[in-house]
């Protein structure tokens, strides 16, 4: 079971994340806001994942972890 | 569960001010994962530029000076000199480090001062809003070259890692780039190298590593590190410039 958990109070929904998954599991949040103001990324196929963290490498901001 | 991936702990729990999709906090986040893969959080300093990584000294949890404009080469001198037993890094952007600090880092280069420089070349002045940079490419629309560079009239964007290369002095100079995840990899193995360097008492070591600034270069995240990879990685090609162990070893 692989789990990435984001802190989406911290995502400043640049998106990077989602260009950087090789299996298109992540999409931005477009309907929600978050405390900064922006949309937040989010694991759209959790089933998908492989835990492989390219997600994490280019996040800026360090708000993904990867758990597997 | 095994933790695959979380936030380095040489790195705080204040959230980095800058523009989504900045690449600052990746480069943040590399060497604070190294300080924690070599353990050195609790004896290094770093010295902090201006420019946008003026407020590094909020993020990273060691110790930390703010240097005067371009001036963090020659305090960390100064740190290094009082303290060898410290680790001593600063991070400077290409205004800070290309522009007013070249003095300094060219002198603190040609001494083989035994620090770590981490150089984040960006092709423009990010915190004051975009204007034309000593590393801003030929033809870059900037707010002070509205037609893009006119290298007639402006000069040659400058080659950090190539112009410190030709030095006798320095230790290991190195360009890196952040735009893909393989990119990343690497910059963080010769930031990691760079720290070593200076724990084995080596010497200057500079990681010039190519970065984005998506909103002053009018882009989004995503095409902003494709910009790098069409535009900026071809004027600036990655690769070790100086490595003088290597070659020792090599002779």
């Amino acid at each position: 079971m692989i789990k990435v958990t984001f802190n989406t109070d911290m995502c400043k929904g640049c998106a990077l994340c989602v260009g950087a998954c090789p299996k298109g599991c992540l999409a931005i949040a477009a309907d929600k806001l978050n405390g900064k103001g922006y949309s937040p990324a989010f694991i759209k196929y959790q089933d998908k994942c492989i835990g492989c963290a390219f997600c994490a490498t280019m996040c800026p901001d360090c708000i993904i972890t990867v758990e597997k | 569960m095994a933790t695959v991936f979380e936030k380095p702990k040489s790195l705080t729990n204040a959230p980095f001010h800058y523009c989504p999709g900045c690449p600052h906090g990746i480069i943040h986040r590399l060497v604070a994962e190294v300080m924690d893969e070599l353990g050195i959080e609790g004896k290094a300093i770093g010295v902090a530029p201006v420019g946008c990584a003026v407020m590094a000294y909020d993020y990273f949890a060691c110790d930390m000076i703010e240097a005067p404009h371009g001036r963090a080469p020659a305090v960390a001198t100064g740190i290094k000199r009082c303290r060898p037993e410290n680790v001593v890094f600063t991070y400077q952007g290409d205004g800070d480090l290309a522009s007013i600090g070249m003095a300094e880092t060219v002198h603190s280069a040609a001494r083989n001062e035994n620090i770590t420089v981490i150089f984040v070349n960006n092709a423009i002045y990010g915190m004051t809003g975009g204007q034309m940079a000593p590393t801003s490419l030929p033809g870059q629309v900037t707010q002070t070259s509205p037609y893009g560079r006119d290298v007639q009239h402006c000069g040659w964007p400058i080659r950090v890692s190539e112009m410190l290369a030709t030095l006798e002095g320095p230790e290991y100079i190195t360009r890196v780039a952040v735009n893909n995840v393989k990119n990343v990899r690497n910059a963080k193995k010769a930031i990691k190298k760079a720290f070593e360097n200076q724990i084995q008492g080596k010497g200057f070591s500079l990681v010039e590593v190519v970065s984005a600034c998506p909103t002053n270069w009018g882009m989004t995240p995503e095409s902003a590190l494709k910009w790098i990879e069409t535009d900026m990685l071809p004027y600036y090609p990655i690769g070790v410039y100086k490595d003088r162990s290597a070659a020792k070893e090599e002779a």
